[in-house]
């Protein structure tokens, strides 16, 4: 059965790091959308 | 079926101002977006950087409202991740990575000609130094030494701007060295780095 999945050690299960997820949380509230114009402006606030 | 929805669900949440649903919705679909991710790459640490560019996109279009795909946020996210990939790809063929092995470091034939702290310490007291010594000389002597070794200039261009002959010039810039040497002997001054 073995040689039936050669490819499986290509599936290996990863996940990233809690620091990379708060850092993504941390952006996400820190990043904030102005509508001004018709236009949307970015703004990320520290 | 049930996935999707809680996904669309926590999606409107965050949209709401629900921060909380976008860590659940990150948490939840990790590890198979990192997966992902590594299946194509083989590189941990580029898995979390495309991994981090994949969900600054999803979050950057969530919030200009440019969502569009209700009910199919996994396909989509893992689409922004492909696209990151091959990015990533272009971008290292252009640049390509360099790693070193046990037989050869790229080190060795590279090296930072910089001065570490202490010996840049030590050169600009030299030139310090240097710059006293020069003032000490004759004026003549003083001008064909700087033209020559501040301003790099030829002899013929130094007897040119200081309206004297080559082998004036010459001679001035010999006496100058040797009036130094004098200097820095009756001085005891050290100049090496």
């Amino acid at each position: 059965m073995d040689q039936l999945y050669p490819a499986k050690q290509n599936c290996k299960l990863v996940s990233s790091s809690e620091e990379t997820v708060r850092f993504l949380l941390d952006y996400s509230k820190s990043l904030s959308i102005v509508s001004s114009r018709g236009m949307e402006f970015e703004n990320n606030l520290n | 079926m049930e996935l999707q929805a809680e996904d669309s669900t926590l999606i409107r949440n965050y949209l709401s101002g629900d921060e909380r649903s976008l860590e659940i919705l990150i948490n939840r679909h990790n590890q198979r977006i990192s997966s992902f991710i590594y299946s194509k790459v083989y590189d941990r640490e580029i898995t979390e950087d495309l991994f981090q560019d994949t969900f600054i996109k999803v979050i950057r279009t969530l919030k200009l409202g440019k969502y569009n795909e209700e009910g199919k946020f996994l396909p989509w996210v893992m689409r922004i991740a492909h696209n990151l990939v091959i990015d990533h790809y272009r971008k290292s063929n252009r640049m390509p990575r360099y790693e070193g092995s046990p037989e050869f470091s790229i080190f060795s034939i590279m090296q930072d000609d910089r001065l570490n702290a202490e010996k840049q310490l030590i050169q600009d007291q030299i030139q310090s130094d240097i710059s006293d010594l020069i003032a000490e000389l004759p004026e003549d002597q003083q001008v064909v030494l700087q033209m020559r070794m501040y301003q790099d200039m030829s002899f013929k261009e130094i007897a040119e701007n200081t309206g004297v002959s080559i082998n004036t010039a010459l001679g001035r810039m010999r006496y100058a060295l040797i009036n130094l040497r004098k200097l820095i002997e009756q001085n005891n001054i050290v100049l090496t780095n």
